[in-house]
């Protein structure tokens, strides 16, 4: 049986939290799962693979770019930082999700007052 | 990033891809096993909780492409390997779909540049042509030019109307060049002013007739044609201002109309202006063809409100002379049909190019048919694919649209030969030029046609692509794979798709047949019509036109006249020769006036009937072969001295005496002051405008009379066609001798519009032929493509169920019953689709009454013979398969399972 908790993400949800991420610092692919899942407190259950599509759709819709360097642990890897028209993205993406949660919270406190 | 450098950068980007995920598995390996976990178990962990790697791979790719457009990349390739792999279907189908498409393409060519493009005048939507009928007048009524304007009614339009921005009428003639190379007789036509105004179109060089070209006795003028510019001047432009010899007498020109240029559809070489004298114009002189330009706003039915209006000034304005009735008129209720000037060119050829451009279609659709059959043959033996597909994941939309990508491309290719095909046979159609098929030199293949082809190739791909698409790439797929490779007899509906094709092409072929049968039909009716005259193949046709400026004295014209038949009667293999003032269906514009006899009483307020009349010498009738049914024919010695004789044909001669023996010795005149004309010959009726329309009353004046057009002096006819007969007419060798025999007589006669007969009544039955042969192409296509329809789906059933068969020759079934059951199924195909045929066929064939002649739309025989050719026919294509069915070893067939 399914675990309850794990629920899929909203779409688009998981572009919004690479473009926070980024937006704190560059990144390369395995750092931003670990990040995610380490700033959730694994709240969040995400597939890693998942990530990776995700980052191809920001690359060609140009919110983020790639280049490759060298990680910690002295991998040749790519590392993403966020555009300027990223950054604008986030922005964007971020107060309207903030419009729609506290939404849904009135919603779902209906009657509990 | 643009898309481009996308594009060609994705290879790189995809491997790089692979490289990024493989890192982030080693890393995360890497610190697993740094935290104590052992490397295998450490490499299961990191890759359960990154998830499917190649899923993941595939979509992020993905994020790179246009899906929908990629796909159908991928399903055009796959279609165009698949065709490549069975060539023999990808031949026969896109022979079929190139054939149709290329007879549709090339029809709606023939439409789309007739019917549907604007005539070559600006603004030509503004154009009308002022026609008008007379219901009142008799023996006018009934033909299709209806009533022409006369000169006055000319003067009073363009003067009075409120509706026209500009007036104009014109006629056409022939005018004898001199002074430029040989003497020539060329095609004239004569404007009123007001004419190239309403056209519109500028002149190529120097300029339109001015209103004082058209003073009578003033500056003669003349305009030429493009061609003819080109042909006797080379194109110069310094032509403007050079004086020409034309009917002897000098004449400037003055401008060059522009290539393409018609007065509605009339070729010309001159244009004259008509220099009408105002002065002595009476109310009558019906011959002249009026064109007019609505103001911006107008409508026809504004402008038909306007010249009812006029008519009653008409009358008031102008007279036939002292002492009689203007207002005669109005027991001819002439009234105003002005119609688009479209309309009048296009004529009556609009609905029987729609009738071809319909069974074309149906052609069409046929060819669908057969191709939907031989995709579904196809489809059935790739099910087990299809279904594998299916099987493997491949959603059934994606099937049908790869099946569809398939049907799609077969359309394309075939529309790309069958424009090469349409392309060859409108250069043909051009080329053969037939007759009555107005405004041939300007068909072409054009953008729109191109659309039409475009369009009918995608629509007629989907068309038969969706039949077995939808059949057996819908969501059902999976029992195929249990089943294939079974040898079950298939159940009935697994054939119904297929018979359902065969009975509509069995249908639809019945109906292009009998429209075909019906034309045959018409034909022969058509050949068995009397015409008036025998042998049309053996009688020479030349017409020669003696102008005044040439020849003064009328009587001298009728000598020279003579003068050539006897030198012409003397050249070898000439039986006979005469000539006539117009010969049957030669298409002028005939004359049409009273005639009175001397025993009836006319009313002063009525106009009597009008008959046809013209002048032949004497001779005509026997030349022609032409009976004379009593009486006598005119003499020479009678027409030298004026004897007042006339012939006349049998039918008024019934009409006005009760038989053609009582009209011998009765006295007849066309005008008041014209001596009576006793009447001494009675001939035979002569369809005069061609096989299909009625034989009208008929005048034969001889050609040299007192007053000859009207009271005046004697006068002869100066333009006429002369006919010999002669088992050498149409060679070459023969019509050098007929020319010089001419010009030994007076060399500066221009010989013109040199036939046989043959032509002539060729051309009259031109529209019934052309219909004929384009039926015929149809019928013939319908009835291959029905018959390889039938054979297919027989066949194929046959190969199907040869386990069957074989069981049922295992079981004792004769070679006999088999053969039978098969022609049956056939049979009962065929029957069907012949009684649907005949159904849709009785509604069908009345869109061609107007084409019909001597044979209902509904004729029995027609339809039967049709009805059961077809069923034969549809046997005969059963039974080889049937014979292949009887022949089945049941041993062999049973080994199979």
């Amino acid at each position: 049986m399914k675990k309850t908790a794990q629920r899929d993400l909203f779409p688009g949800t998981l572009e919004m939290m690479i473009l926070r991420m980024l937006k704190r610092q560059p990144l390369h692919g395995y750092a931003l799962v670990q990040h995610i899942k380490r700033t959730s407190q694994d709240l969040l259950q995400i597939e890693e693979g998942s990530l990776y599509p995700a980052l191809q759709r920001l690359l060609k819709a140009e919110l983020v770019k790639a280049e490759w360097g060298v990680s910690s642990s002295n991998r040749r890897v790519r590392i993403y930082r966020l555009t300027a028209a990223g950054a604008k993205h986030l922005q964007r993406e971020v107060s309207s999700f903030e419009r729609m949660l506290e939404g849904i919270t009135r919603v779902l406190a209906v009657g509990e007052s | 990033m643009s898309w481009l450098t996308q594009l060609f950068s994705r290879r790189r980007l995809y491997s790089e891809l692979s490289e990024e995920i493989q890192a982030h598995l080693d890393e995360k390996i890497e610190e697993l096993v740094a935290g104590g976990m052992s490397r295998e178990e450490a490499s299961h962990l990191a890759r359960r909780e990154f998830g499917n790697v190649g899923l993941t791979e595939e979509s992020s790719r993905e994020a790179w492409r246009w899906p929908s457009v990629e796909d159908s990349l991928m399903d055009v390739n796959y279609a165009l390997r698949t065709l490549r792999h069975s060539p023999m279907f990808t031949v026969v189908g896109l022979l079929t779909i190139a054939i149709g498409i290329g007879a549709n393409a090339g029809v709606f060519s023939v439409v789309n540049s007739v019917l549907l493009k604007p005539l070559n005048y600006p603004k030509a939507e503004e154009l009308v042509a002022l026609h008008q009928t007379a219901p009142g007048a008799a023996g006018l009524a009934d033909f299709e030019n209806g009533l022409l304007l006369s000169p006055s009614m000319y003067f009073t339009y363009a003067e009075q109307n409120r509706t026209f921005q500009s007036l104009g009428v014109w006629v056409t003639g022939t005018a004898n060049v001199t002074g430029l190379a040989e003497p020539e007789q060329v095609r004239a036509a004569y404007v009123s002013d007001g004419l190239f105004q309403a056209l519109g179109t500028p002149p190529e060089v120097g300029r339109w007739f001015s209103a004082a070209d058209q003073i009578p006795r003033g500056p003669e003028t003349v305009m030429l044609s493009y061609g003819y510019w080109q042909r006797r001047f080379g194109g110069d432009r310094a032509v403007i201002g050079r004086n020409m010899m034309v009917d002897s007498r000098p004449r400037e020109v003055v401008g060059v109309m522009p290539k393409g240029f018609q007065f509605v559809d009339a070729d010309f070489d001159l244009v004259g202006p008509l220099a009408f004298e105002r002065g002595k114009l009476i109310l009558a002189g019906f011959g002249f063809h009026g064109i007019a330009r609505l103001k911006p706003g107008a409508t026809i039915a504004d402008a038909n409100a306007d010249i009812t209006r006029m008519l009653p000034i008409w009358m008031d304005s102008w007279s036939n002379g002292p002492g009689t009735n203007p207002h005669v008129y109005e027991t001819w209720k002439i009234t105003p049909i002005l119609r688009p000037l479209k309309q009048e060119v296009i004529g009556n050829v609009g609905e029987l190019l729609w009738v071809v451009m319909g069974t074309i279609g149906l052609v069409m659709l046929i060819a669908c048919a057969n191709v939907a059959n031989l995709m579904l043959v196809r489809v059935e033996a790739r099910q087990q694919e299809l279904a594998v597909r299916a099987a493997l994941g491949a959603g059934w939309t994606r099937i049908v649209r790869g099946l569809l990508v398939e049907s799609v491309i077969l359309g394309l290719m075939g529309g790309v030969i069958g424009i090469g095909l349409a392309y060859a046979g409108v250069r043909f159609l051009v080329t053969i030029g037939p007759a009555n098929l107005p405004r041939l030199d300007e068909i072409s293949i054009d953008v729109r046609t191109l659309g039409f082809t475009l369009v009918l190739s995608v629509v007629s791909g989907l068309l038969f692509g969706l039949i077995p698409a939808l059949k057996y790439a819908g969501p059902r797929t999976s029992f195929a794979l249990r089943s294939a490779g079974r040898t079950i007899s298939a159940s009935r509906e697994r054939y119904r798709a297929r018979n359902f094709l065969v009975v509509g092409q069995v249908a639809m072929a019945l109906v292009l047949l009998v429209s075909a049968g019906l034309m045959i039909r018409t034909f022969e009716a058509l050949r068995t019509v009397e015409p008036g005259f025998t042998d049309a193949q053996h009688l020479q046709l030349m017409r020669i036109s003696i102008p005044d400026s040439l020849i003064q004295e009328p009587e001298r014209v009728t000598r020279i006249q003579h003068g050539i038949l006897d030198k012409l009667a003397a050249t070898p293999g000439v039986k006979s020769a005469a000539f006539a003032s117009e010969m049957p269906m030669e298409g002028f514009d005939s004359a049409w006036d009273e005639i009175f006899a001397e025993d009836k009483v006319y009313s002063a307020d009525l106009i009597a009937p009008l008959r046809l009349y013209k002048y032949v010498s004497p001779g005509f009738l026997r030349t022609a072969g032409t009976k004379l049914v009593a009486g006598r024919e005119t003499t020479w010695s009678e027409v030298y001295a004026l004897r007042p004789v006339v012939m006349i044909s049998e039918n008024l001669a019934r009409e006005m005496w009760g038989t053609p023996s009582a009209a011998i010795g009765k006295h007849l005149r066309e005008f008041s002051n014209m001596p009576w004309h006793e009447v001494i010959g009675v001939v035979q009726d002569v369809h005069e405008k061609g096989v299909q329309e009625r034989a009208p009353e008929t005048v034969y004046w001889p050609s040299l009379m007192s007053n000859l057009y009207g009271p005046g002096p004697v006068g002869a006819v100066r333009a006429v066609t002369f006919a010999i007969r002669s088992d050498r007419a149409g060679t070459e060798a023969f019509l050098n001798e007929v020319r010089q025999a001419v010009w030994s007589v007076n060399s500066n006669l221009p010989v013109a519009s040199v036939r046989t007969m043959l032509e002539v009544y060729g051309k009259s039955l031109a529209r019934t032929s052309f219909t004929l042969v384009m039926l015929g192409i149809a019928g013939a296509m319908a009835l291959t493509l029905g018959i390889i329809g039938i054979y297919g789906v027989i066949s194929y059933t046959v190969s199907q169920r040869q386990h069957e068969i074989g069981i049922r020759l295992a079981l004792g079934a004769q070679g006999g019953d088999v053969l039978q059951m098969v022609l049956r199924q056939g049979a009962k195909l065929a029957l069907v689709g012949v009684a649907i045929g005949v159904c849709a066929a009785f509604g069908l064939t009345q869109l061609m009454r107007n084409l019909l002649f001597g044979v209902t739309a509904y004729d029995p025989v027609t339809f039967a013979v049709v009805a059961v050719l077809l069923v034969l026919v549809a046997l005969l294509a059963c039974y080889i398969p049937a014979r292949r069915a009887m022949l089945v070893d049941p041993v062999v067939a049973l080994r199979y399972e």
